[in-house]
């Protein structure tokens, strides 16, 4: 969601880059895909730059694209920066209140048990407002992917400190650094949700370096296949850059991501 | 089907299932609990899905999945629970998603929760208060009508006597005319189309297919719901011509108030009743006919909380006669129904002393 809704529609975006690939290429160094996903409809976002969001993203609806799931999928996405996807991909979604996604997505599944049904939630959204309504769609065994994107801060209200931030992380409201003597520990979400015999799969990735990315991407597709297959609750974890709101330079944030993040939230499949 | 003898919470359910309901969540909570386990019961009988939602919170959110993926849907609870699903009623509301919430509420100190509601925005929500059960069936089947019809959720404002009196009811699919097409809720099919739709507060649509954005979006729902208060609002009426006194009570209040006026006219005075059968809206433009058009001295209140209909009540009347309260607080000791002012012999105490302190014209 932007903070500052506009009511003038924007002007038609650039049409998105892409290079055809069934020709051979005019030239070497242009051999490559796509600049975007194919369910992507516009480049116009207001991110910041360093964000990782727009990379989880594009490897989200990658999957959709390449499991064919895009004529059978819901999207249900809280609220954070990450909401802004609702304008730039093209397909069915539900915008809800801040936490409550796996409890929405739960209704869209059991009426819709044919559709891919994903929730897209922030660490603000998941782990700190709405902790219960992914714990208890883990419980029931809810045929629903549920993607926490965790920078450990809430970005869209410019920094504070959410349920995730790790210790020693400095934010608007724990300037000092998260301390565990007032601040208490950051919440494993995915840890905890693979302690649930509802859960089918669990995995932790990042969108930090270009391995890590790949490795995720691979991790959404065996949640959204083992959803469709049935197999139960499935969750995916992605650690995202907010070179922003943890007031680092822009190019610092992978470093800073893999040096204080993944030390608290290793990757890898947990489940 | 012949009426059969059946509780409130049944009948209630029944209803909502002959209405097409197939998605139901709640949260157990006194009096509404028998209504979540006869519809546990009963949905799966027909196909349908009935949850055991961890919260209120959860519930509401889940009937708020069902029902923008294209179910007819119903959630319930009463008071707190109620309170801890405004967000979602608000939400619903404003992005436009119709189901039911059967508010089986411990008393009448819910009227302004219900009326006013508790969450955030311009927004309304259509209330019907039936008197007594065979009405609860009725109510059930015209607000998923409603609510689908406006794109909104609605809300039954029910109590103990709606939810556990036992009554010989006839439960059968009305037809309540035609609807337009659901074809705003998301199956999930248009992906990569260009078509695909969206459900969102604001309203704001993809980059390449604008929606209206939030100030146009909220205008035309302002505008939406002036609309349901013009044209919706829905009254009773009980021996109101030349009453020079005017009795108004809601839900389960009201028959207890009939008696009473049956016994005075009986008794020579003359006094008749008004009901607003919808809560909101407000049936004002029928009060203030009815006022209007009687030899009317004065207005009694009698609701059995410490004052909250009355406002309505004042805005409808708008100084044409005096307005005074006769109801107040009065809960039995399980605290969960109303107490002994609900009895015909202490409101007919009270309104006629109101009686002897104001004489007729």
């Amino acid at each position: 969601m932007t903070t500052t809704p506009t009511t003038t529609p924007p002007t038609t975006p650039p049409p998105t880059t892409t290079v055809p690939t069934d020709a051979p290429p005019d030239r070497p160094s242009r051999k490559v895909a796509a600049s975007s996903a194919a369910l992507q409809v516009g480049e116009d976002h207001h991110l910041c730059p360093g964000c990782g969001h727009p990379v989880a993203w594009r490897i989200l609806l990658e999957v959709i694209s390449e499991l064919d799931l895009a004529r059978r999928s819901i999207g249900v996405v809280g609220h954070g920066c990450y909401t802004n996807i609702v304008r730039l991909a093209d397909i069915d979604w539900l915008q809800c209140l801040h936490g409550r996604a796996p409890a929405v997505a739960t209704g869209v599944k059991r009426v819709r048990p044919e559709v891919a049904v994903f929730t897209l939630q922030g660490d603000g959204d998941m782990a700190s407002e709405g902790l219960a309504e992914v714990l208890h769609a883990a419980a029931r065994a809810e045929r629903i992917t549920c993607i926490m994107l965790n920078n450990g801060v809430f970005g869209d209200t410019g920094g504070q400190m959410t349920a995730a931030s790790v210790v020693g992380q400095r934010t608007k409201t724990s300037l000092e650094g998260r301390d565990p003597a007032t601040h208490g520990y950051p919440v494993p979400v995915a840890d905890l949700v693979s302690r649930l015999p509802g859960t089918a799969y669990v995995a932790r990735g990042g969108v930090g370096s270009a391995g890590a990315i790949a490795q995720t991407k691979r991790y959404l597709k065996r949640a959204f296949e083992l959803q469709v297959a049935g197999a139960g609750f499935t969750f995916v974890e992605v650690l995202t850059m907010c070179p922003t709101g943890w007031f680092v330079p822009t190019a610092e944030g992978p470093g800073y991501l893999g040096a204080t993040f993944e030390a608290t939230f290793p990757l890898g499949e947990i489940r | 089907m012949p009426a059969s003898l059946m509780q409130g919470s049944a009948a209630v359910a029944e209803a909502a299932v002959a209405a097409g309901c197939r998605f139901f969540a709640g949260y157990p909570m006194l009096p509404f609990t028998d209504l979540l386990e006869h519809m546990a019961r009963r949905l799966p009988e027909v196909g349908g899905v009935c949850m055991n939602a961890e919260s209120e919170i959860e519930g509401v959110n889940m009937v708020l999945g069902a029902a923008a993926a294209g179910a007819r849907a119903a959630t319930g609870s009463c008071g707190q629970g109620i309170a801890l699903m405004q967000e979602a009623v608000a939400e619903a509301a404003l992005n436009e998603v119709p189901f039911v919430v059967f508010n089986m509420a411990r008393g009448q100190q819910d009227y302004f929760q219900a009326t006013r509601g508790g969450g955030w925005g311009d927004y309304r929500t259509i209330t019907l208060a039936p008197a007594d059960v065979g009405e609860a069936v009725e109510h059930t089947q015209l607000l998923f009508h409603l609510a689908d019809r406006y794109r909104a959720p609605t809300v039954l404002y029910g109590d103990y006597l709606v939810a556990h009196t036992h009554m010989g009811v006839e439960v059968e699919q009305r037809d309540l005319g035609p609807l337009p097409d659901k074809d705003w809720a998301l199956d999930g099919t248009r992906g990569g189309t260009g078509r695909s739709r969206q459900i969102w507060t604001w309203a704001m649509g993809r980059t390449d297919a604008p929606g209206p954005g939030p100030d146009a979006h909220w205008r035309r729902l302002a505008d939406k719901f002036d609309g349901i208060a013009a044209t919706e609002a829905r009254s009773a009426q009980h021996r109101t011509d030349d009453a020079e006194h005017l009795i108004v009570s809601f839900g389960t209040s009201a028959p207890f108030v009939d008696h009473v006026v049956d016994e005075l006219r009986a008794d020579g005075h003359r006094i008749g009743s008004f009901r607003p059968v919808t809560l909101w809206p407000f049936p004002e433009a029928a009060l203030a006919a009815t006022v209007a058009a009687g030899p009317c001295a004065q207005v009694l209140v009698f609701e059995v909380n410490a004052g909250q209909m009355i406002d309505d009540v004042r805005l409808a009347v708008a100084g044409r006669a005096p307005v005074r309260p006769i109801g107040g607080v009065s809960i039995d000791g399980s605290g969960m129904r109303q107490g002994a002012l609900l009895s015909a012999a202490a409101i007919r105490d009270r309104v006629l002393a109101a009686i002897e302190e104001v004489p007729s014209p």
